[in-house]
């Protein structure tokens, strides 16, 4: 169960001079839900955009056993690896299903026949895309939108998939429907790296957790232990500073 | 006017709107895909239609040339790319795939061209010719500048236009072609002649418009390019490449521009130069378009069509200045209605 799937070593990044990552580690397992809490300008949207090849690093990233460092992006969906971002970057233009269908593309040219198949399985995690098909993606609600984004990356049948702020801007009641479905993701084999601001419930679905501070890991551990740990309580957890 | 004049004048319109319909599509794709204002468009017509006249002379057109130029540089490039990424084991692939097909079909050229053969097989022949410059120039052009701004991009544009038509020039020569009409038929309706070959550019033409409403709204791969269109980030996500699609987008540019050319060469005099103001006019379709809708666009190409047809009888020698003078007024109505996203604070 503990297998590699993912080995991130010394991964550095840097907007021209200024360096917003300080060769940061860390592993995902294959199977897992790993999380990455921190405040507002860690490093942790840089770290998932770098992972998926959205930004030029110097590091080692090694998923699924082959070093990704001359991967193009779309080569890296193919792979397995999908990156929901925070903008969620849906084709708003296009229909509810035409966005699912487009996030199977990579399986499409492969010739892989079981696209509807998965198109139906994700109409069953989420009704409401269903009643929603024809629909444009821009007319839909942000818990939609959200959804939407998930089920489209889930139409790649990816390996590891990386979600940046899924909760972001969402009311509370979707928030939690949406964190739901991202713990049961795990049963179907998908291993998740999760990065959140809302650190209580991160912790709360994730194996393992990561605490990333001014672009390097500050801490790592078991979710429960960190979610016990003093400094993450007071930093993440205390009253007023869960959402900092 | 009488009516019979009208209804002449009208068949004109509708002849060549499907012709600039045609154009203004492959433009809004180009751009809408890869940014490209594309301005040498015109000049795959002028190449269509100089091609296949090379051709029914026996002779080998000069655009095998540009043909093999364009695959050696693509060849040269890709070689240097691959090298400073550090996978030169890819490099022979990568050889076979740009070079091969230029030179197999330099080499069907240079065969069947002295054997005069007949219509069909001309025409497949100069699309083989003309087509692959599409997806070349892309590669040798715009590629490199994949990220650069619009600006950065129309300056290239018009840079390969300037080139494509002085090889025009060096390739045909400054003399007009006119090809022989696909069909002698005529089909008379009341006092109104319709010439076989306006009824070939009216069926082609929608046939073609039919195939790519088709090909974007029902495949897979037609709604990726759609998605490149409009989210770029989004489309590299789900795993669809900007190279891939910049080349497709390309291809479809290239044939649309030989097919018209192949299309109009029976009907007008067509010079090395004669696509530029062809491809100019099908772009003021695409701007009524906002460069993005494509049924706005076909409306906009039947305006230039009518506009352009009825002012040659009207005021011949201002038939040029009154269809381009009529993008003001859309402008000035795209600027008032749209929203200016620069000006809030």
């Amino acid at each position: 169960m503990s297998e590699r799937l993912l080995t991130v070593n010394e991964l550095h990044v840097s907007y021209g001079k200024v360096e917003a990552l300080f060769g940061a580690s860390l592993v995902v397992d294959r199977g897992t839900i790993v999380s990455v809490i921190g405040p507002n300008g860690a490093g942790k949207s840089t770290l998932l955009n770098a992972l998926m090849g959205v930004l030029p690093s110097r590091g080692t990233v090694v998923f699924n056993g082959r070093d990704m460092a001359k991967i193009t992006i779309e080569n890296r969906v193919t792979q397995g690896l999908c990156l929901v971002p925070e903008t969620r970057e849906l084709f708003a233009q296009m229909t509810v299903e035409d966005n699912l269908m487009l996030g199977a593309f990579t399986r499409y040219r492969k010739g892989d026949k079981g696209i509807r198949a998965s198109l139906l399985e994700i109409f069953k995690l989420f009704p409401r895309l269903e009643q929603r098909r024809t629909q444009f993606a821009g007319s839909l609600s942000g818990g939609e939108r959200q959804m939407l984004a998930l089920g489209r990356a889930l139409m790649s049948k990816p390996t590891l998939l990386m979600l940046d702020e899924p909760s972001l801007g969402l009311a509370p009641l979707i928030v939690k429907e949406i964190l739901h479905t991202i713990s049961d993701l795990r049963s179907t084999g998908v291993s998740i790296l999760l990065i959140e601001q809302n650190a209580r419930a991160a912790l709360q679905i994730s194996d393992y957790g990561y605490v990333l501070e001014n672009g390097e890991i500050a801490l790592e551990g078991p979710s429960a232990e960190l979610a016990d740990n003093p400094r993450v309580i007071e930093s993440y957890l205390g009253i007023g500073g869960g959402d900092r | 006017m009488d009516f019979s004049i009208l209804l002449i004048l009208s068949q004109d319109a509708v002849t060549n709107s499907a012709i600039y319909a045609l154009l203004a599509m492959a433009l809004i794709l180009v751009f809408g895909v890869t940014r490209v204002v594309f301005i040498p468009q015109g000049e795959f017509v002028s190449y269509g239609a100089l091609t296949i006249a090379s051709l029914q002379l026996g002779a080998i057109p000069g655009t095998v040339w540009l043909l093999i130029i364009l695959a050696c540089l693509a060849a040269v490039m890709e070689t240097a790319r691959l090298l400073s990424s550090g996978a030169g084991r890819q490099l022979p692939k990568a050889l076979v795939v740009t070079l091969g097909p230029p030179l197999a079909i330099a080499a069907l050229v240079k065969l069947c061209a002295p054997l005069h053969l007949p219509l069909g097989w001309q025409v497949l022949l100069t699309m083989l010719i003309v087509i692959p410059m599409g997806p070349l120039i892309y590669r040798v052009a715009f590629r490199p500048l994949a990220d650069a701004s619009p600006l950065v991009l129309l300056i290239a544009a018009v840079a390969v236009h300037f080139v494509l038509v002085g090889l025009g020039l060096l390739f045909f020569g400054a003399e007009g072609v006119r090809t022989p009409p696909f069909s002698d038929a005529q089909l008379t309706i009341g006092t109104l002649a319709v010439s076989g070959q306006s009824l070939c550019v009216y069926a082609t033409s929608f046939l073609f418009l039919a195939l790519l409403a088709w090909f974007f709204n029902k495949t897979l791969y037609g709604k990726a390019l759609r998605a490149v269109a409009f989210n770029r980030n989004g489309a590299r996500l789900v795993g669809i490449s900007p190279h891939l699609s910049g080349t497709v987008t390309f291809a479809l540019a290239s044939f649309i521009g030989c097919l018209s050319g192949i299309l109009i060469g029976p009907i007008t005099t067509i010079y090395y130069d004669s696509g530029f103001l062809i491809g100019l006019k099908g772009f003021v379709g695409a701007i009524v378009g906002g460069l993005a809708s494509y049924p706005l666009a076909a409306a906009g190409a039947l305006m230039v069509g009518f506009s352009e047809s009825f002012s040659s009888f009207w005021l011949s020698g201002y038939k040029d200045v009154v269809v381009f003078t009529m993008i003001i007024p859309v402008l000035l109505w795209r600027s008032l209605s749209s929203v200016h996203y620069e000006e809030e604070e």
